[in-house]
């Protein structure tokens, strides 16, 4: 292929994957008759891996109230500025929801985090996180949310509450949004000539030695 | 489904198992000086052009687990059908065994998405055991390969540097991509420590070569597979222009069951099972080359048993399975304090580093034999599946925006700015040495297991030497002085002899080598230096099991070499009728 003809298709290629996602679950084959074909593959993916995708999909985790509070708790850990959506706005609780259910080694350690959690709302406010009033579940977060500082009682919500940050942060950075406010830029076709002559200068670096 | 095995009517001058670079490089060879060619393959075809199997320039977002490994080993984006675990085709382990067999089974196997390092292996990686009384010598020396390490050179393309090093032969190279910006600064460390650091040397196209493939548009996803062919996998570099011909019959989605044989123990053709019919075949052919991979090429050899060949075809020395070697492998990383806040721009460049360490120490008494390379990572790169974990190790360590250290974790504005201050500042870097080719590291039939089609699986038996372990722990050395050096606070502690100094285990780093291995003498070797059977003159190995040893370098550009150097000794015999 010519180098132009190259970059037309990738154009074009790039415009359909912007699609996929819509896509994805409606393409799974209607009864798994047998053994799947071993070649059908739509959108980079197997028959099969496509229908594993839709079966995990299908499957629910998350009740509805653990639902709100991981929903609730990704807006705390990372929330919309002026500028740039948050957590909501990147759909990060149902990333989670998802991944919960990809990664059951996830598993126990969000349901019974979320159990903690509520647990020690009540015991110190007497009502679950998310029926908390704000004021109150800033309080209870600042208690988990320092692994250094946190008291000795709280290790449990430490771990619980890394972890819930670390997906909170996958799921956000890894959309559109998340992109666009990290400034990646990349994942296209370019020509790469270098780091610019302004970043060399900052780092007292160059090419020519 | 009747149980009749299905013999296919032509006989075809040469059947080969598996499409990977070396099976790849032999249908192309052969094809192309006339030879009706039969191709097997374990997968489904495979184009990295055809929108249905694109992964390349996808988003995370179009993942649901946002690319990460739970289906594919390396990611749902990665262009490895396969892993290290393969439904309904297990292997086994010996008791103490650390042995991890990774499989990818599509067309051009796991050239699809290897990291594209190109290295020549060097006069002396031919003949180490003069150097150091360890494993064996090559039959062949570097003079006998490097007319074809050339012919690769050009029908395939790399690029690179001419260095003049004694053992990092330079090549035909296109000019390297200019390091990235913590490759500078790897560069400087290097100077400093007086460690060589030099463009690395990875079969990827900055300029076309022919109309059939295009230049690289710098994704930096080479492991997803090359829309624009500008990258060597051998489906689209090999396969696909083999097929061109006319002369090359595919077979996909057929796994290899046995290699047929006559009352001579001369090879009549191979029997497969068509993975998605169960149906059995037979294809009759004059010469059987087998590129199955080192390890899937020795048990294709162990199952072709008859009462000639009890052990096995090929296996009367006793040789086979053994010498099994992978690639030492271990690594470490820094956080950079001063690369925090940087400036934005694409930096994703090729696929893979654009610098590299080549072995520097060749001529330094060492407590340990052989050597390893240094491959670097870091920069600006995707986010997929993982990124942003751990923050709360950063934050709480390093001067913020304010110039102020705030506590560790956290959550809000604060915290979502830090994910953004602190991008691009990690700096990888991994090395891949020699490990000794020993007897008593092996593969073999394990006698109670078959897999889902009946054939019978292998057994691994696998460990580490000192020798080994005390190379990873000179790699973890280096690497915390370049690091250091480069002004980098380290991640993590430093490995230990409780993991062997972060030593992968054996088959992690995917170079398996060694089980059908070549030499003069048949009492200790395979094949002989044509890469031909000594027990049976039609039957060629043309996979990485044939290597003696495997030098720090990726065994891919030696297989090509040495596939083509069969090919065209099986042209060579098939003229003067001696197979």
């Amino acid at each position: 292929m010519k180098r132009r003809d190259t970059l037309k298709a990738l154009s074009l290629g790039t415009i359909t994957a912007t699609v996929v996602g819509v896509e994805a679950h409606a393409d799974v084959p209607k009864k798994p008759a047998g053994p799947s074909s071993l070649s059908e593959f739509k959108n980079g993916k197997s028959a099969a891996e496509l229908a594993y995708d839709a079966k995990i999909a299908a499957e629910v985790f998350f009740n509805a109230h653990e639902m709100q509070t991981v929903r609730v708790l990704a807006d705390f850990i990372i929330p919309a500025d002026g500028k740039f959506g948050g957590a909501t706005e990147a759909k990060v609780a149902e990333f989670i929801a998802f991944i919960v259910k990809d990664m059951p080694q996830h598993q126990t350690p969000m349901r019974g985090g979320l159990v903690w959690l509520d647990n020690q709302c009540v015991k110190q406010f007497g009502k679950k996180f998310v029926a908390c009033t704000k004021d109150q579940q800033i309080k209870m977060l600042d208690q988990i949310a320092y692994p250094e500082l946190a008291k000795l009682d709280m290790t449990q919500g430490v771990a619980f509450f890394n972890l819930m940050r670390n997906l909170t942060a996958t799921g956000y950075f890894t959309t559109e949004v998340g992109f666009k406010y990290l400034g990646y830029v990349g994942n296209r076709p370019n020509q790469w000539d270098g780091v610019p002559p302004e970043v060399l200068k900052k780092y007292g670096l160059s090419y020519d030695t | 489904m009747s149980f009749q095995i299905k013999e296919q009517p032509t006989v075809y001058d040469v059947c080969i198992v598996g499409s990977g670079a070396g099976g790849g490089m032999a249908a192309k060879v052969l094809a192309e000086s006339g030879a009706k060619v039969a191709l097997i393959e374990a997968g489904p075809w495979y184009d990295p052009a055809d929108p249905k199997y694109i992964t390349q320039l996808k988003n995370p977002w179009e993942s649901p687990r946002r690319g990460a490994g739970t289906q594919r080993a390396f990611g749902d984006f990665d262009a490895a059908w396969g892993g290290w675990e393969l439904d309904g085709e297990p292997y086994t382990r010996k008791k103490g065994t650390e042995f991890d067999w990774f499989r990818s089974r599509m067309l051009g196997g796991r050239t699809n998405h290897w990291g594209r390092i190109s290295l020549r292996f060097g006069p002396l990686d031919f003949k180490r055991k003069d150097v150091d009384g360890l494993g064996d010598n090559w039959p062949l020396s570097y003079d006998d390969v490097k007319p074809y390490y050339d012919k690769v050179d050009r029908l395939v393309g790399l690029f690179g540097s001419i260095e003049n090093i004694p053992n990092e032969p330079d090549g035909i190279f296109l000019p390297p991509p200019k390091p990235r910006l913590h490759e500078l600064m790897i560069k400087e460390a290097g100077k400093k420590l007086n460690i060589p650091v030099i463009p690395s040397r990875l079969s990827i196209l900055t300029k076309p070569i022919n109309d059939e493939r295009g230049a690289c548009f710098y994704c930096s996803q080479c492991s997803r597979g090359c829309q624009a062919y500008a990258d060597f996998s051998s489906s689209s570099v090999l396969v696909k222009p083999a097929m061109k011909t006319g002369n090359v019959k595919v077979f996909t989605n057929a796994m290899a069951r046995e290699v047929l044989t006559d009352k001579e123990g001369i090879a009549t053709g191979v029997s497969y099972v068509n993975k998605d019919t169960g149906q059995e075949y037979t294809v009759r052919a004059k010469v059987v080359v087998l590129a199955a991979s080192a390890c899937e090429s020795a048990r294709l050899l162990m199952n072709s048993k008859s009462s000639r060949h009890t052990k096995g075809l090929g296996n009367s020395s006793g040789v086979l399975g053994k010498y099994l070697h992978d690639s030492t492998g271990a690594g470490r990383s820094a956080f950079m304090p001063h690369l925090v806040d940087r400036q934005r721009y694409n930096e994703d460049g090729v696929g893979g580093l654009h610098v590299y360490t080549p072995w520097w120490l060749n001529d330094k008494k060492l407590d340990f034999p052989r050597g390893y390379h240094i491959e670097y990572g870091g920069g600006m790169g995707m986010p997929g599946y993982g990124f942003g974990f751990g923050m709360e190790n950063t934050n709480g360590k390093y001067q913020g925006r304010d110039g102020k250290i705030k506590p560790a974790g956290g959550y809000g504005l604060g915290l979502k700015d830090d994910y953004r201050y602190f991008y691009g500042a990690n700096v990888g870097m991994a090395g891949r040495g020699e490990a000794i080719a020993r007897e008593d590291n092996y593969c073999e039939i394990d006698p109670n297991v078959v897999d889902k089609y009946g054939i019978p699986v292998l057994r691994f038996n696998y460990k580490w030497s000192e020798y080994e372990i005390k190379q990873a722990k000179h790699m973890q050395d280096t690497f915390e002085e370049i690091l250091t050096s480069m002004g980098g606070v380290l991640n993590g502690t430093k490995p230990g002899p409780e993991t062997n100094y972060g030593l992968a285990a054996p088959g992690r780093i995917i170079h398996e080598v060694g089980t059908t291995r070549m030499g003069d003498d048949p009492s200790k070797s395979v094949t002989n230096r044509y890469s031909q059977l000594h027990e049976s003159r039609n039957v060629f190995v043309v996979d990485a099991g044939t290597f003696v040893s495997q030098a720090d370098k990726n065994p891919t550009w030696t297989i090509l070499a040495l596939s083509m150097r069969a090919s065209e000794y099986i042209i060579d015999q098939r003229k003067k009728g001696n197979i």
